[in-house]
């Protein structure tokens, strides 16, 4: 359970952004490719990946990736 | 309003809180999931004969189609659709239905005028419900018995506070593209299903009341 392993599944729910850009400093909001479709599918795969439940404010409240990926396992279940 | 109500729930406490805000009397509850079987066929078993129904129970789950494995689908699609179905498939079976009689399903725009990201599970349930309404209602009209939907749009519930997929803040912003810049309150849902309900609607069987404050307008 790695960041970098995180980040790969980020990247996953992307079409048009390879995991190659992506660092744990990225700020993920700031993406190209970011939008309410991108953000749902990230809280699918925290649920589906790591058995957390996200909400909403999680996201608003993480700026980066390493941010997203300590909320996700303090979520998990 | 006078009727005798019989109301279901799956959670005790929520049951009794409900059933003691009720006004009138001569009415019973009865606790049970609604998904499973053996619960309808308890529940259909008991009943009286009715004069009204209300298929109200439902569950909105927000994830992208890819997302959408059987086993997701199948926990909104056995609340939303299965569930309203086959009980009315026993009530049918058993008789348990008046003449004059009204049944109310609680549907949405969601999967029937409209859609949404994150909204094919629910809104294919939903979707599911319309056009079984539809069947229905041309079956029971021989017997003056009407079927109906009403369609909310979105509306301040539970079903909102329990999924915090969407920011408070998404949820303001959402709002303001509302003609009326708000979303429904549950009781201008249940007007418009006590409408249904009654005998002022006694011309109406297999229609869509929309209730969204204009949001399909748009």
């Amino acid at each position: 359970m790695t960041v970098e392993n995180f980040i790969q599944h980020f990247a996953n729910q992307l079409d048009d952004t390879d995991v190659s850009v992506l660092t744990p400093l990225t700020e993920f909001k700031t993406l190209d490719e970011w939008s309410s479709l991108t953000a749902l599918s990230i809280i699918a795969m925290a649920d589906e990946e790591y058995n957390a439940k996200l909400k909403g404010e999680d996201l608003k409240n993480a700026l980066t990736l390493e941010d997203l990926f300590q909320i996700v396992l303090s979520k998990k279940e | 309003m006078e009727a005798k109500l019989i109301i279901c729930g799956r959670d005790p406490n929520r049951l009794a809180k409900t059933f003691n805000l009720l006004e009138g009397g001569g009415h019973q509850s009865f606790c049970g999931d609604l998904t499973e079987d053996s619960v309808l066929q308890e529940l259909t078993e008991d009943l009286p004969l009715l004069d009204g129904i209300v298929h109200n129970a439902g569950l909105y789950v927000i994830k992208p189609s890819q997302f959408l494995n059987r086993e997701t689908l199948d926990e909104t699609l056995n609340i939303n659709f299965f569930s309203p179905a086959v009980l009315s498939q026993k009530l049918l079976k058993g008789k348990k239905i008046n003449r004059g009689g009204s049944i109310v399903f609680v549907s949405s725009i969601f999967g029937v005028k409209i859609s949404a990201v994150g909204s094919a599970a629910y809104s294919a349930s939903k979707g599911a419900i319309n056009g079984y309404m539809k069947a229905m209602a041309l079956e029971m009209a021989p017997k003056n018995i009407r079927v109906n939907s009403v369609n909310p749009g979105m509306v301040n519930t539970n079903l909102m506070k329990h999924n915090q997929t969407v920011t408070e803040e998404q949820l303001e912003e959402d709002r303001k593209k509302y003609p009326m810049k708000r979303y429904g309150k549950p009781e201008e849902v249940a007007y418009g299903v006590i409408f249904l309900l009654s005998d002022a609607s006694s011309y109406i069987t297999g229609s869509q009341l929309v209730i969204d404050g204009g949001y399909t307008l748009l």
